[in-house]
């Protein structure tokens, strides 16, 4: 059920036609993501150059204005508009992946030899948040399954763990006297999940490079789980034979598990997941109903056949 | 009034030392009402960020802890600080409610737009609902008899009992407050730690004053 709700920003907008033409434009962009953007490592968007990605909804996307001004990213502070106020100290380049585990190519990656070989991508999808209210955002990005087979993982990897930079002088959250969760923020995925189609890694929204605050320079988007999954400003991506820790299951293990797939019928247990809010809708907007795996089961539900989803949630 | 200030004036000692010029109450009203006209106001002009329902809600939910904590804190600024606010309990207590009854229309009506299986579901599952709503029950007698024919028809010493009710209804809504947030941000922490000072106080005082009896 796609329900459109009045946008002023139009398709058009999303996808500029010169940045998409422009070769000068991609050269740019390279250079951009290799040499980091702005003064003093402090990051201005970028425009990237990107080719429509397959799976995007047709739903008006959020404006700009709210998926860069409220976000969950608590290593700049707990309330939404903390990332997007503080954000702003955090050092882009230089910037490396360090990929290691069980792959055949182990390595400390800078972020331009990892961006550089692909196909940037528009992936507009929708984002699900635990906390019970939803979004539509214009990643710009490229899929997991092609960082991963150029590492080649071995026949013994089953799951990615990723990890997000660790550095309390630029980021408030981590040097709080009560610390909210234990840092370095840990996620991890499946292998087949990590090489599903759907996942991606993301370095831009509405076409330029992401806000330090949406999780600059590279971020993981998993558009069928919670938004806690899709990690940000990753530092760390390891091949593993075990399920990995993640943060919110550490945290609080009985109310956020290791899948934590957007599921209508396994409620948080202190509040429903039955429905949600969609951003910029408005103090009158109606909640909508929340949909099997955030809409993307015709893709994934195959990935979880025969399991429990009561039990792994 | 009068008699609701006579009646209170029995379970403190020692003269106030300090009272602030008198306010009449439809003033204390206006004002203390404010808040919540402004961010309405904020909300349906699209002033209250990207997801101003949630922020409605919240505001009016802090907005009435703020003033249960400000009736809870009459009896200790006046038995030891000496500042006599007597007179204004009955309008805090009242705000305080009224912003519970905004607080849980924006719910019901804004949030689940009246769709009752959902809240009733809610109202059965969700701790936090459920302490929430019991808060706000208790707080209804409490509401219902803040007034001079009330204190009357009751008399005094059953009026006091009765609304010794409220040292079970704010710390419900502080707890409704921790239980509602994901993690531990520190503001219902702020207002749980201040809550329960507030009551301590009435526990030190009573064991200060039986212990000073036994003594006499």
């Amino acid at each position: 059920m796609l329900i459109r709700s009045p946008s002023d920003i139009q398709p058009s907008e999303i996808t500029p036609k010169d940045v998409y033409f422009n070769r000068r434009k991609f050269i740019a962009l390279a250079a951009a993501l290799a040499l980091g953007a702005g003064a003093a490592g402090r990051a201005r968007a970028e425009a990237l150059s990107f080719a429509k990605g397959p799976f995007s909804t047709d739903e008006a996307p959020t404006s700009r204005e709210d998926i860069t001004n409220y976000n969950n990213f608590y290593e700049f502070g707990v309330d939404k508009a903390d990332p997007a106020a503080n954000a702003h100290t955090l050092t882009l380049k230089p910037w490396s992946v360090k990929i290691d585990g069980l792959v055949a190519r182990p390595a400390d990656y800078a972020l331009q030899d990892i961006v550089k070989p692909v196909a940037l991508e528009e992936r507009i999808y929708r984002l699900r948040c635990v906390e019970g209210w939803s979004m539509v955002i214009p990643w710009v990005g490229f899929p997991l399954a092609d960082l991963l087979k150029r590492v080649e993982p071995l026949g013994s990897a089953k799951f990615v763990a990723f990890e997000t930079l660790l550095r309390p002088a630029e980021m408030p959250g981590q040097r709080s006297l009560i610390p909210v969760l234990d840092w370095p923020y840990v996620e991890g995925l499946r292998l087949d999940e990590a090489m599903h189609p759907l996942t991606i890694l993301a370095v831009g929204l509405y076409g330029e490079t992401l806000p330090n605050q949406n999780g600059a320079p590279l971020r993981l988007v998993v558009p069928w789980k919670y938004g806690f999954k899709s990690i940000k400003s990753i530092v760390r991506i390891s091949l593993v034979a075990e399920q990995p820790p993640t943060s919110w299951n550490r945290q609080n293990a009985g109310e956020y598990g290791f899948y934590s797939n957007v599921n209508p019928q396994v409620d948080h247990p202190r509040w429903s997941q039955a429905s949600e809010r969609r951003i910029g809708g408005g103090l009158f907007a109606r909640r909508r109903p929340t949909l099997m795996f955030n809409g993307y089961g015709e893709q994934v539900a195959g990935l979880y056949a025969g399991m429990d989803l009561q039990k792994f949630y | 009034m009068a008699i609701e200030r006579s009646i209170a004036a029995r379970d403190v000692s020692g003269p106030a030392k300090f009272a602030l010029p008198s306010v009449p109450p439809w003033l204390l009203y206006m004002v203390g009402l404010a808040p919540a006209f402004w961010y309405f106001y904020l909300g349906v002009t699209d002033q209250l960020g990207a997801d101003p329902l949630k922020t409605l809600e919240q505001l009016l939910g802090v907005w009435a802890l703020r003033f249960l904590i400000a009736a809870l804190a009459i009896t200790p600024l006046r038995q030891s600080f000496g500042i006599n606010l007597l007179r204004y309990r009955r309008q805090l207590g009242l705000l305080a409610f009224y912003y519970v009854l905004l607080h849980l229309t924006t719910y019901l009506v804004l949030d689940q737009g009246l769709d009752f299986g959902a809240i009733w579901a809610d109202i059965a599952k969700r701790w936090y609902i459920t302490i929430g709503m019991a808060g706000f029950a208790l707080l209804v007698p409490l509401a219902i008899t803040s007034n001079d024919f009330s204190i009357r028809r009751l008399g005094g010493r059953a009026w006091r009992r009765l609304h010794c009710i409220v040292y079970i209804a704010v710390p419900l809504a502080a707890l409704h407050f921790i239980m509602v947030v994901k993690s531990w941000p520190p503001s219902p922490l702020v207002y749980a730690s201040i809550v329960l000072a507030l009551l301590g106080y009435r526990v030190g005082w009573k064991l200060l004053q039986s212990g000073r009896k036994r003594h006499v």
